[in-house]
Parts: C-alpha cells; structure tokens; sequence
C-alpha cells in the first residue's frame, strides 16, 4: 500500500492585514495629454471623471514600484519578509517575457521563503490575486501571502492613442494577506470572456512586429464602446453574485472599491446595483487615472485614508478587463 | 408611433441623464437636446434592450439620432 499523503491543517479563514501603496511623484493634468490627442480637459472630465493622473520617471520601473508598495503594506502589518509564503504580482507592463517581475520583488523584498509569480489577468489581476491568496492562507499552504498590483501603463499605451493615452496611468498598490478566525475575505467570483478578446488587445504580437517592425512597438489599444456595455451590463451582475456568495446583501456593505476604469462606469454600477446611500464609493480614479492591476489597492488604500470607514467593515471589490477578464469578491476592510 | 414606447424610452434618459420627462419627445435628438453623450447613450441602449426585450448592436446606434429613430427602431424590432 502507498503511503498516504499529509496535508497542511486548514484555517476558517483569511484576511486583508494591511494596504501599501506608491503613487509616482509626477503630476500630469489633462491639458497635457489633451495637446497630443486633439480633445481638451472638458472632454476627459465629462467622459472619465479623470483631473489628473500620475506618471512614472522614465527609469523607475514596474519593479521599482512594486517594491515601494509592498515594503510599505509589511511595515503597515508589521509582518517580516521572511513570514510571507507567497508574492502574487499582477500586471500586463513587466516589459520582460520571463523572468517574472514577482521573482525581482520577492529578492529585493527579502520574502526568501516565498514562491513568487505573476498574474495575467489585467485590471482583473490583483482581485484574481485576491483570491487565490485566500485559498492559499486558507489551505495552510502559506501562512502570509502578499498580493501586489503594479502598471508602468505609460510604456504600453501610445501617448497619441486619442481612445487611450487619457485614461491610463501609473502606479503600484499591495495587500499582505494572513490568517483569520473566520472568514475575513468572501469567496471569489471570477471569470473570462475570450471571445471579446479584441476589445482590449495588443496592436500587434511581437512576431509580426519582428517580422516588419515598425516605428512603434506593440501597445495596447481598445474598443471603449465595447469595454463600456460589457462593463455596465455584465459587471455589475457579477458584483450580485459575489454578494450573494458571501451571503450579504449591499445593505452589509461599508464601501464598494470598484476597478477605476472610468468614472462613468463606476457611476453607472453603482446604479445598476442600486446600492444604499451609505456605501461609501471609492472614486480614485480622479486623481490616478486607471492604473489597472493597481487601481483596486490604490483606491482601497486612499479611501482607508481620506474616511474613518470601521475595520471589519465589508468592502465589494470588483476588477474587470482585458481578457474579457473579472473577479469580484466581499472583504473585510483591515 | 407607439405612446407606450415613447414613454418608457423617456424613463429610461430621464434615469440615466437626468432630463426631465416633459421634455424628452420625438423630434428632440439625444446628443444635442438631450443631455445624452456617446456613453450615456450606451446605458440607453442597454436599458431598452431590457425593457424592450429587443437587441441593438453596437453598430446600429449611431443611426439613432432623435427618439423618434429610437421608438421606431424599437416597434420594427419587437414586430
Ligand atoms: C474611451 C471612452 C472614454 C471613449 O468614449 P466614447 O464615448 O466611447 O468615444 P467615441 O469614440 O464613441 O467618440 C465619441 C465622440 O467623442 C470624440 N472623441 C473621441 N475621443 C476623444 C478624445 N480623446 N477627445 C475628444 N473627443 C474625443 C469622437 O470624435 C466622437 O465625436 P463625434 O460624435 O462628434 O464624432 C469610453 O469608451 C470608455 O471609457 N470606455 C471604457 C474604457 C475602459 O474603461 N477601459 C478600461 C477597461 S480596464
């Protein structure tokens, strides 16, 4: 007979402990951007809800700013590098094919004990990283699980895009996940949609850019009308369901913490869910800009600190994007 | 043209912009009496593929200038 296989002890569950984030330090308004794209700082704010945006200096990187997060959400736990199990980074802008940026930023961190991987997933990645780092924490894989989402989007959107170059931006946010005696993150909701592959896609692949390179790399480009009825049709369908999952209704809520796509889509959500007047909304995005896998810790962070919201509180996160991809899930605030 | 159309298409941009009901007839266009802009016009079209239990691509919307375009749109379709 074969020897029978042990397993780590489960936990009744996780939570978030701690929020780091990294805004790079260049403010860059829209009449900058309205210049290269023939619109104007009136079109942006009325189609977007976006003022102003961060940008990253031309030598800071995605693993620079990962790092900047997520020293400052273990110092906020107060964990040391060496009790994180596992580094779950989630961006589309590492501008190397391999090695991960997770594995630079766990060696930097000093997290020597941890595994290290990124996630493509999109605006979707850090709630996809989300749930995964509960699953782990909950299995007894890993005692702390930190999850990071970082975008250098300015390296991989053409600064003359007239349907892009407004809405993207940089920066860099991070929870560490850790054990709870009840659960303290709500089951994920997740999901992809390839067949609408196109609405948010390359230009090219790095084949046919090899095989007639032109004078602009690949970067991404979208169908905004698409990504928009996706996003207020479907989105908030998954948000019920990751209510429903975890057995709340929006009434339980302190705050939703919305992926900042566009504050016209979150505007929308929130009608569409009906959610009570209480509920706290995290509009980040007039000061960030969309910021993709980032945008969710960095509105997580900034409403943690621009409100006396309770910890313990119920937050819904959602993220949704490229792919078509989505997560949403019910947490408690740290 | 159907008085019942007309009159949940007006609910429907009176929800999503604001505009008051009175105001939304057939001959005014979206975009330039309406205070309806190209997204705003998105969530009008999705919430009257719901009402209406009708569908309106994506490529079809541009050709809906005025409400009147739209509630005759709607009645061929659910025809
Ligand atoms: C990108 C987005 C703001 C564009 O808005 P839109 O209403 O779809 O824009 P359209 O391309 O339909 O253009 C509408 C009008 O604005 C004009 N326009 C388009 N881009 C413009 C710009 N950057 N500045 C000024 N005017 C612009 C167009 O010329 C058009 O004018 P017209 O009606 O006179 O011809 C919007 O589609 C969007 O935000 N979608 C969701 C994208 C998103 O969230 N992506 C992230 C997912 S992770």
């Amino acid at each position: 007979m074969t020897a029978a296989l042990r397993l780590p002890a489960t936990r009744p569950g996780s939570r978030i402990m701690s929020v780091g984030s990294y805004r790079p330090s260049r403010v860059v308004a829209n009449d900058e951007i309205a210049a290269r794209i023939d619109s104007s700082d009136e079109w942006i704010r009325e189609r977007t809800g976006i003022i102003e945006r961060r940008f990253a200096a031309y030598d800071e990187s995605v693993v620079d700013m990962a790092v900047a997060a997520a020293g400052k959400a273990l110092a906020n736990a107060g964990v040391a590098p060496e009790a994180i199990g596992m580094v779950l980074l989630a961006t589309v802008t590492h501008p190397y094919q391999t090695p991960s940026a997770a594995a630079e930023v766990s060696d930097r961190l000093g997290t020597r004990k941890a595994g290290a991987l990124d996630i493509g997933a999109a605006c979707a990645g850090f709630c996809y990283g989300l749930g995964l780092a509960d699953t782990i924490v909950r299995t007894g894989t890993a005692e702390h699980v930190l999850v990071i989402g970082v975008e250098k989007l300015t390296d991989f959107v053409s600064p003359t895009d007239r349907g892009a170059a407004f809405i993207f931006a940089d920066g860099a946010g991070a929870v560490v996940v850790g054990p709870s005696d009840h659960p303290g993150i709500g089951p994920v909701v997740w999901g992809a949609d390839g067949s609408q592959k196109d609405a948010i896609t390359m230009t090219q692949s790095w084949i046919e850019y090899r095989d007639e390179p032109a004078e602009q790399y690949p970067v991404l480009t979208m169908k905004g009308q698409q990504v928009f009825r996706w996003a207020v049709g479907e989105i908030s369908k998954v948000c019920t369901e990751a209510l429903e999952a975890a057995g709340i209704t929006s009434d339980d809520l302190v705050a939703f913490v919305p992926h900042q796509a566009n504050m016209r889509i979150t505007d929308a959500m929130v009608r569409a869910l009906k959610l009570p007047e209480h509920v706290v909304v995290a509009r980040d995005i007039a000061t960030t800009g969309n910021t993709s896998a980032a945008s969710v810790p960095l509105a997580l962070d900034a409403l943690l600190q621009s409100t006396d919201l309770p910890s313990g509180g119920l937050a819904l996160l959602v993220g949704f994007g490229a792919g078509l991809a989505y997560a949403a899930q019910v947490v408690e605030l740290p | 043209m159907s008085q019942e159309i007309l009159e949940g298409l007006a609910a429907i941009v009176n929800e999503v912009a604001g505009t008051p009901v009175a105001d939304i007839t057939a001959d005014k266009a979206f975009i330039d009496d309406l205070d309806i802009d190209s997204l705003s016009m998105v969530e009008v079209v999705m919430a009257c593929e719901d009402k209406f239990g009708v569908s309106i691509p994506d490529g079809e919307v541009k050709n809906l200038k005025t409400v009147g375009d739209a509630v005759a749109y709607i009645e061929k379709a659910q025809a």
